[in-house]
This record gives structure tokens, C-alpha cells and sequence, in this order.
């Protein structure tokens, strides 16, 4: 079979040595009032010692759930129904509780997401730390084992080690959490690490930090790793083998390098076709959502479990109900598919049918913001502040944001959190008003103008799609009613039979059937939640929409649909979209003007090419470094950004940026404002650095080979 | 996995949107996953329906003499049967039971339900608008819950004179901080929800957020929470009746009948302030039971 690949890429020899993890045929089902349901099925995974292997889906693929079993830990209601898990060569399925105990923590060690939640917050980190070797080595002394855990703190680069041991959770940031999550991880040596979504919870800067620390881990400690996550990315940079699973089911295996470049199923290839890779382009290479929902647990079809949604699906073969076997793509490497048909689909010559469309030519001037300010009083009720007189303080929110957005543009607000970025939008919104500056929206001046003295039609022309779909839409009403009442709200449609138009029409625009009208929101998936928002910003014909993150919280699948959708509908109204997100690789994607935000500050602005090539701002080459991208033949310098993000409350006095600044050039970077240094062409760099010198700055990204993409390449030589 | 829905796109029957009957029969098919909560609703329907049709239940009038304590399960000089026998004044307990079972279940009901309409409006006004308005609406609370509830139900009655209203009253004025607070709580949290911000940005007033966005969502908890309070209500006013503070005689009123009979109890004419505490028992334990079983399924699913 594998003489259809013209010849496979030298690949590292497999490493040498019994099997640290070996996972065979592993099926596992929840039990609940319903009956079985399966979570996953016929799992099979072989973990050698030093590798890492990813593990990446979308949410209910049963990526943690194949986690949580190595761990033998299921919960009441979850069990292990077939196969078997066999650690260091013995099965862990016959081992007692006390041996499994033992286990866990010190052999097996396990990094969830949320540092916050890991940590418990009424203890001491060092005391916290201090339980691994008290606990699994007998005999050990508090003292060394506290110094034991000093020195592992040191070794996850955290500052100042002694401080943090004495410190509680909540008194170092997210970042250092997780360093100190992944530390006491680390302090009982395990030959076995399970990171489940180690950095979904974290801004992208410390991301980056945190990836670069774990692969130094496993240089280091040559421990074994099982990465759980759903960016690709951030696979590629940290493992040596993916598994991809989809519904329950791997379907497709190999080195990241021949997945990634050489990928075989169709779901993987679709995964790759909605990520917004740097090669996408909203207008002529639009990214390709993955069509239909994935199936439920207790509702997959025969066969293939993606048939249903394949573009190769064949009747009679794919829906075979004895399902589908691995099959080896590459015996030496170990690529093997899920696909009955990998052989037969020529992926050279397979375009998805994705309209094109010309770029939006953007109109008159609708936004124009003016030196806009929003400070937040803090009352300090303290004795402390009663003495110093400093009872009150203020968070600068937004510090002198000017930019405008003209009609049909897609303005992109970026920055991580706490950078101003939804302050913004709320005094945008009207829900606050502004401190100072002006904010002129259809040539009415609107920043003092809460909402409720806004008139039904400057309220119905700027609206806003919410970030989180769970929580947009009111659960105890119809989908239909939410939209009717938005609909005689802005005295869009007066007769009943008009609104009920109205609505259908809605429907129709984010291509949801019209019945949904009488359906609750928790009848909806998260994606088509987040269309009835969509739907919901539109029903008044708005020539602006905000739109805070609106896919930030759905699959890449779902969320390239979803911005298609955005898009589409932006063409079609003539629509201004504000689109605010920390996605980097999502802005440059979809956006034609991009402000980058820090710390209520904007540190540069202009038209996306523009601001994704220098010069760029240092905080911009730095995020710009942080994002992962899935794409084996980009190459990203690595910035790595010390430090913490200032507390809002007490910001650097100068530039904001110049506590974290690789480029930082001396006193003046902390003592004064920094210029706006105007690249022409609305291109507005706020940095004390020339230009001139800025210009000199190499690409942050560079694609090696010419032409490259998800698709198959060329063979190269290995490095 | 959390996202448990079926939706394929297709027109199915569940889209059609349920009317209040099939809601009403949906939940009582869901509280037969608790055992418990099932026992609580039995007890609290048959004391509904008890009350309902009183007139129609009762042997006797509550105020007939048939024959004075007569034991249970006797028979009057007319023929009558006594079944839990009959007080002091000859009077047929068991009707008099029924008859009481009405007024209890009717103050309790009125009682709670308008504390229910001054603790919502509170707590939402205090939980939405925060600042000055908690502040006041919190102080007020707080002052009236450092009372004993006790005291202050005998201080209010004793103060106005025992009636209907003036129970539902001090039950009123006794509870709605209670509620309050619990609103106040629920509502700090679900204002945070993007869609309060929605209804905020298409300029929506703030009593429609508070009533139609925010309160029906609160609607889980409150409905647990009322069962139980529609217990301490009852024990309320039976305790008020106990103390001579209840409904004015000749009603008979369950606390009420206790009180004039506890001494008898003594002498062997157990079955007198026997029968109404065990009336005044089950009903408080049905609405504890089905709070529980309500809390039960809702934290079920």
C-alpha cells in the first residue's frame, strides 16, 4: 500500500527500549440514566521513553477522558469496557488501589489546565510542594525535601524561588502558577507526564514561555510526555508523534512531521483547512469549515464516524458497521490511517469549493476615535490608605486610544488580557462612559452618551456579538423570542407577521433551519448559539458590529464557520466589524486594520500586512512570536517575554511595555510617554526606537520553502 | 461533552414549543428519580387537595356539638362517626383537622408568596443595582434578621391584634430578608452573564432585565428554597396559633386545637392535641421532602 507515497521522509529511527506506555485497544463508556455511553473506542497509543506524543481534537473527542484512564481514574460513573493500558509492562488494570495510589504523582504525573484550580489556595506553595516527597519517598527530612522543592522551582525558571515557596497561589500570576503546577509535577521524577491543555488558560505570551519550559523538560529530564491539546501548534512545536482523534476514535497516527504535512484523513485535512494558517486569505483562499456537527456519543453512525461530514464518503464501504481498521500509510515511521479510501483521494488535485471574493473596498469614515480615555476609581477603605491619604486610586483602563474604522473594514482590537480591549467595547457600547477624548460614531459624538440615553436608532446601529456562547443567549427563553424582541426593540418590522419575516430571514442569513425560532438555547450546539448571536446583532441592519471574541470559545472547526459566516454577512449588509480577539493567527485571517493594545494602551496600528511585517513594535514582534502556528514549513524566531504583565493599578510609568521589553533602550523607556511614529499610510508605531531601526528588525515569521502550506510537499532533507 | 444536544438541522416534533401542561408533567416525570421527593409531593397534594375541598371532605361542621370526648373511632348519639374522636366542646376533631388544614394551607401559601414578591423585588433591586441601593436594602436585612424570628412575630401580632393579615404580615416582614438575600446572590452572579449585556446594549429598562432576563433564570434555586420556607411558614402559624397569637377562635386553627387541649393530654385525652401536631408534622415534612427531591433532580441534571 505504501508504494502509492513516493518515498517517505528519513524519519528517526523508533526509539530503543521497552515501552514506557502501551495502550491497546482501549474502549471506555460512561455509564449514565440513559444507559452506556461510549467515550472512546479502540484506542491504541505506544509511548516510548523520552517521546512526546500529542494527543489533539476538538472538545468530546475524548482526548482527557483517554488521559484520565491512564491515570485510572474515572470518576462513579466512567469505566474501562475493553483492551487494556499496560505501564512499564504491567497492566494497570490489576493493579490494587494502594499500588495505584503510589502511582499517581510520582510515576505518572499529571498538568491540568487551570493552575488556579490546581493549587490549593489555603496553603502555602511550599507546603503544597513539599507533600511529593514527603509523601512518596519514606525517610526524607522536611528540610530536604523543602530544599528539594526550592530547587525545582528554580529549575522551572520561576524568580525569586524562596519567595514563591512562601507565597499562596494567589499571589503569583497564572504563569507562574502553571510553572509551579508543572514543578511539583516534576519534584517526584516521573517517567510519565500527562499535560492536559497545559496553556489553554493562559495569554499567549506566557504560553510561550511555558512551551519553551516543557520542552526544555524533556531535554532535561527525558521524561515521557503525553500532550493533550486542541492547537495544533502548539503540538507541532512540543511532540514527536500526534495521535488526532476524532469522535471518540484516533483516526490518524505518525510523526508530527508526516501528519502535519503528509496528512492522510479527511478529518485531519479538514482540522487543517480551518485553521487560519498564514497562507489563508478571507478573500482569495478562504479557510474550509468542516461541514455538519460532530455526531453524539450515542447517535454515531455505522462505519466511519466521519462519513457523514467526509466529501469522500462512499455508500456501502464507509458505513460498513464492522467499522474501520488501521491502516499503515508508512510502516517505517508508523503513520497509519483511519480511512478506508486514503489510497484512492488524490489531495493534489482537491479544492474545496470556497467562493472567492474581491477585498471589501472600504467607504467613508463611520468610527473615529480621539484621544479616548477611561480611568476606574478604586476606593482603598484601608486604614493604611486613611493614613496616607491615598484613599483613592485609579486603573487607566484606556489611555489616549485614537484610530478610526470606515465602512465595509474589519478593524481588529488585539492584545492579551487586561489590556483594555472590552473596556472598550463597553464604553463603545454605552454600558460606560468615557473619562475623556471623544469617540464620533455616524457623525454623532457618543462617549458621554450612555445607553440608556442613546436613541432606539444609535442603539440599533451598534451592535455586538458576544464572546461566550453559553451565556449569550437567555436560557429560559426561545431562540425566536430573543430575536422578536430585539426586532421590536429597534422598530425594525411593526406588524406581527413583518417580524416573524424578519426572523426567518435572520435565520435564513446565519444558515440555521428557520425551526430553530421555537427551540431553547440549550437545545443548540455552541457554534449555533453563537449564530443566534450573530443573528440576533444583525436583526436592527447595523452599519457597525462589535464583535468581543466571538469565536474564541468554539472548535477551529465550528469557528471557521462561524467567521466565514461573519464575513459573509459583513458583505452582504456593508457592515463596519470591530472584531476584538487575542488571536493573532484570527486577525490576521479576517481583519484589514489591526490595533494592537497593551495594557490600555495602543502600542501600534495600521493595515494588517503592515503591522505582521516590520517594522513592528517590540510588543508586537513578541506576540507575533508567541503564536503557535501549525505549519511545518514556517520558521518563527523565538522571542520569549520575561517577566509579568504590571498590574493595572500601578503601570509603568512610561512606556507600559518597557518592564517585559527585549528592545528596551534605557531611562527614557521608563520615564517617558513614548512617540507615535508614523510609518505612513496609517501605520502608527508608539515606541522611543526610530524607525529607521525598527525597519532593521528580520521577520519574526519566515515560511522556508516558497509555495508551502498544509498540503503536500516536496521531499526535503531532514535536519 | 457537556453540550448534550441532538440537533441535526431537520424539523422534528420537539420543536414545537411546550406548552405550561406538558412542562407541568414533564417535571413531575422527572421528580420520580427521587423516591424522597415523590413522598413530599404525595403529602403536599393530599393536603392541598384536603384544603380545597374542605366543605365538601368534612363530616360535620367545625363547630357541631356531637358528643364530648368522645374517643376515636367512636360513634356519636345521632350516629356519627368519629374517627380521631372529638375536643372539650364535643366538637369532630377530624373535621375540624380539615377545616384547619385549609386555613393553614392558605395563610402559609399567601404568607410565602408574598414574601416571595417583596424578597424578589428587593433582592433584585439590590443585587442589579448595587452601590447605595444593596447597601440600604443589605442594612435593612441584616437589622431585621439579628431579631429572633419569634419575638418578632409575637411584638408584630401582639402589637396589631391576631388576624389573617396580620400573620401573613409578620410573615411577610420575618422572611422577605431571607429571600432577599438568596435573590441578591443569584442575581450578582447571572447580571455577569453576557446576555443581561445584550439586553443592556439594545437599551432594554432595568426592571425588564431584572424580571424578564434575569429572575426566570434564578427560578432553580428559588423554587427549592420556597418549598422549604412554605414549611416554616406552617410550623409559623401553627407556633403563632399555639401561643393564642393565631386566627381568632372559633375557627379551629391546628395550633389553636394543641393549645386547648395540651393539658387534657395529661388525663388520657391523648388523641386531642395528638392529631393536629401530627398534621402540622406531615405537612412540613412533605415540603422538606419535596425540596430535597427537587434539589435532588435539579442537581441531577
Amino acid at each position: 500500500m505504501s508504494d502509492t507515497l513516493q518515498q517517505a521522509e528519513p524519519v528517526k529511527s523508533p526509539p530503543k527500549g521497552e515501552p514506557v506506555l502501551a495502550i491497546d485497544n482501549l474502549s471506555i463508556s460512561y455509564f449514565i440514566r440513559a444507559g452506556e455511553v461510549p467515550a472512546v473506542k479502540d484506542f491504541t497509543l505506544t509511548l516510548y521513553p523520552g517521546e512526546a506524543v500529542g494527543i489533539v481534537g476538538e472538545s468530546g473527542c475524548g482526548k482527557s477522558t483517554v488521559a484520565m484512564a491512564i491515570m485510572q481514574y474515572m470518576g462513579g460513573n466512567g469505566g474501562i469496557v475493553g483492551g487494556s493500558i499496560k505501564f512499564m509492562g504491567r497492566d494497570m488494570s490489576k493493579m490494587s488501589q494502594e499500588e495505584l495510589r503510589q502511582l499517581r504523582g510520582s510515576d505518572i504525573a499529571m498538568i491540568y489546565q487551570e493552575p488556579m484550580s490546581a493549587l490549593n489556595p489555603s496553603m502555602l506553595i511550599g507546603r503544597q510542594l513539599l507533600e511529593v516527597p514527603l509523601f512518596h519517598e519514606p525517610g526524607i527530612s522536611e528540610d530536604d525535601a523543602w530544599t528539594r522543592a526550592e530547587e525545582m522551582l528554580a529549575k522551572v525558571k520561576l524568580p525569586d524561588p524562596a519567595r514563591v515557596m512562601n507565597a499562596y497561589p494567589h499571589q503569583i500570576s497564572g504563569g507562574q502558577q502553571q510553572r509551579v503546577v508543572i514543578a511539583m509535577a516534576l519534584l517526584s521524577n516521573p517517567t510519565l507526564l500527562l499535560l492536559d491543555e497545559p496553556t489553554t488558560a493562559l495569554d499567549v505570551t506566557v504560553e510561550a514561555g511555558i512551551v519553551k519550559l516543557i520542552k526544555e523538560i524533556s531535554a532535561e529530564f527525558g521524561t515521557s510526555m503525553i500532550y493533550i491539546s486542541h492547537n495544533m501548534g502548539l503540538i507541532l512545536e512540543t511532540c514527536d508523534r500526534v495521535c488526532v482523534m476524532y469522535s471518540g476514535v484516533a483516526v490518524e497516527t505518525g510523526t508530527v512531521k508526516e501528519v502535519f504535512d503528509m496528512m492522510r484523513h479527511p478529518y485531519t485535512r479538514g482540522l487543517f483547512g480551518s485553521i487560519p494558517l498564514p497562507t489563508a486569505d478571507k478573500n482569495a483562499n478562504p479557510l474550509v469549515p468542516i461541514r455538519g456537527q460532530l455526531p453524539l456519543p450515542y447517535n454515531r453512525p455505522d462505519g466511519c464516524y466521519f462519513g457523514p461530514r467526509c466529501d469522500f464518503f462512499e455508500e456501502g464501504r464507509c458505513d460498513d458497521p464492522k467499522g474501520v481498521p488501521w491502516l499503515t500509510v508508512d510502516e517505517a515511521s508508523g503513520h497509519a490511517v483511519r480511512c478506508l479510501r486514503w489510497t484512492e483521494i488524490d489531495w493534489d488535485n482537491y479544492t474545496p469549493d470556497m467562493e472567492q471574493h474581491p477585498p471589501n473596498e472600504p467607504g467613508e469614515e463611520v468610527l473615529h476615535v480621539e484621544n479616548m480615555r477611561k480611568y476606574f476609581e478604586v476606593r482603598d477603605t484601608s486604614l493604611k490608605a486613611l493614613f496616607t491619604g491615598k484613599a483613592s486610586r485609579w486603573v487607566k483602563a484606556n489611555e489616549s486610544i485614537s484610530f478610526s474604522a470606515r465602512k465595509r473594514e474589519t478593524v481588529a482590537i488585539v492584545g492579551e488580557s487586561g489590556c483594555g480591549k472590552s473596556t472598550f467595547a463597553k464604553v463603545l457600547m454605552g454600558l460606560e462612559t468615557s473619562t475623556d477624548g471623544q469617540i464620533v460614531y455616524n457623525g454623532e459624538e457618543i462617549s458621554q452618551l450612555p445607553v440608556t440615553r442613546r436613541t432606539p436608532r444609535q442603539i440599533g446601529s451598534l451592535q455586538m456579538v458576544f464572546q461566550n456562547p453559553n451565556e449569550t443567549l437567555n436560557p429560559s427563553h426561545t431562540v425566536g423570542g430573543q430575536i422578536i424582541r430585539v426586532i421590536k426593540k429597534f422598530g425594525v418590522a411593526k406588524s406581527e407577521e413583518d417580524v416573524h419575516k424578519r426572523v426567518d430571514e435572520l435565520l435564513d442569513l446565519v444558515k440555521l433551519p428557520r425551526a430553530f425560532k421555537y427551540r431553547k438555547p440549550r437545545q443548540l450546539s455552541g457554534g449555533q448559539k453563537q449564530r443566534i448571536g450573530i443573528a440576533r446583532a444583525f436583526a436592527g441592519y447595523p452599519p457597525m458590529v462589535i464583535a468581543d471574541e466571538p469565536v474564541s470559545a468554539l472548535d477551529v472547526s465550528v469557528q471557521a464557520a462561524v467567521t466565514g459566516l461573519l464575513m459573509d454577512i459583513q458583505r452582504q449588509y456593508d457592515t463596519t466589524l470591530l472584531f476584538i480577539s487575542h488571536d493573532l493567527s484570527v486577525v490576521r485571517y479576517l481583519s484589514d486594520r489591526v490595533v494592537v493594545m497593551y495594557l490600555g494602551m495602543i502600542m501600534e496600528q495600521g493595515d494588517v500586512e503592515e503591522v505582521y511585517a516590520p517594522p513592528y513594535h517590540p510588543y508586537t514582534e513578541a506576540l507575533l512570536s508567541a503564536v503557535p502556528i501549525a505549519d511545518t514549513s514556517i520558521e518563527k524566531r523565538e522571542i520569549v517575554l520575561e517577566g509579568n504583565l504590571p498590574s493595572v493599578l500601578n503601570p509603568p510609568k512610561g512606556c507600559p511595555f518597557s518592564t517585559r521589553c527585549p528592545r528596551k533602550i534605557g531611562a527614557i523607556c521608563d520615564e517617558e510617554r513614548p512617540p507615535f511614529r508614523d510609518a505612513g499610510n496609517g501605520h502608527v508605531i508608539t515606541c522611543h526606537i526610530e524607525l529607521e531601526e525598527l525597519s532593521k528588525v528580520e521577520p519574526v515569521i519566515v515560511t522556508k520553502s516558497p509555495g508551502g502550506g498544509a498540503g503536500e510537499k516536496a521531499p526535503e532533507p531532514a535536519e | 461533552m457537556s453540550q448534550a444536544n441532538a440537533t441535526d438541522g431537520t424539523v422534528s416534533a420537539s420543536d414545537r414549543p411546550k406548552g405550561l401542561f406538558e412542562r407541568t408533567i414533564g417535571s413531575i416525570v422527572l421528580l420520580k428519580e427521587s423516591p424522597v421527593g415523590l413522598v413530599g409531593a404525595v403529602l403536599v397534594t393530599i393536603f392541598f387537595i384536603v384544603a380545597i375541598f374542605a366543605p365538601l371532605l368534612a363530616p360535620h361542621h367545625y363547630e357541631t356539638f356531637i358528643m364530648p370526648m368522645a374517643a376515636p373511632l367512636s360513634t356519636g348519639p345521632n350516629g356519627e362517626f368519629l374517627l380521631l374522636g372529638a375536643d372539650l366542646r364535643g366538637r369532630d376533631i377530624f373535621s375540624r383537622l380539615i377545616y384547619g388544614t385549609q386555613r393553614v394551607v392558605f395563610y402559609a401559601s399567601l404568607a410565602t408568596f408574598c414574601a416571595y414578591i417583596v424578597g424578589i423585588l428587593m433582592g433584585l433591586a439590590a443585587g442589579y443595582f448595587r452601590g447605595w441601593v444593596d447597601e440600604v436594602l443589605s442594612f435593612l436585612a441584616n437589622v431585621i434578621l439579628s431579631f429572633p424570628v419569634m419575638v418578632l412575630f409575637v411584638l408584630i401580632i401582639t402589637s396589631i391584634g391576631a388576624s389573617g393579615a396580620t400573620i401573613v404580615f409578620a410573615v411577610v416582614f420575618a422572611s422577605a430578608p431571607g429571600i432577599m438575600r438568596i435573590v441578591r446572590g443569584l442575581t450578582l452572579d447571572i447580571a455577569t452573564r453576557d446576555y443581561i449585556a445584550a439586553a443592556q446594549t439594545r437599551g432594554e429598562s432595568p426592571w425588564y432585565i431584572m424580571l424578564v432576563e434575569l429572575l426566570p433564570n434564578a427560578r432553580g434555586p428559588l423554587i427549592v428554597d420556597a418549598c422549604l420556607r412554605m414549611g416554616y411558614t406552617t410550623i409559623t402559624i401553627g407556633a403563632l396559633g399555639f401561643l393564642g397569637l393565631g386566627l381568632p377562635p372559633p375557627f379551629p386553627d391546628w395550633g389553636g386545637m394543641i393549645n386547648e387541649t395540651r393539658t387534657l393530654a395529661m388525663g388520657g385525652f391523648w388523641w386531642m392535641p395528638f392529631f393536629p401536631a401530627l398534621a402540622v408534622s406531615l405537612l412540613v415534612l412533605g415540603f422538606n421532602l419535596l425540596a430535597d427531591g427537587l434539589r435532588e433532580v435539579s442537581l441531577r441534571d
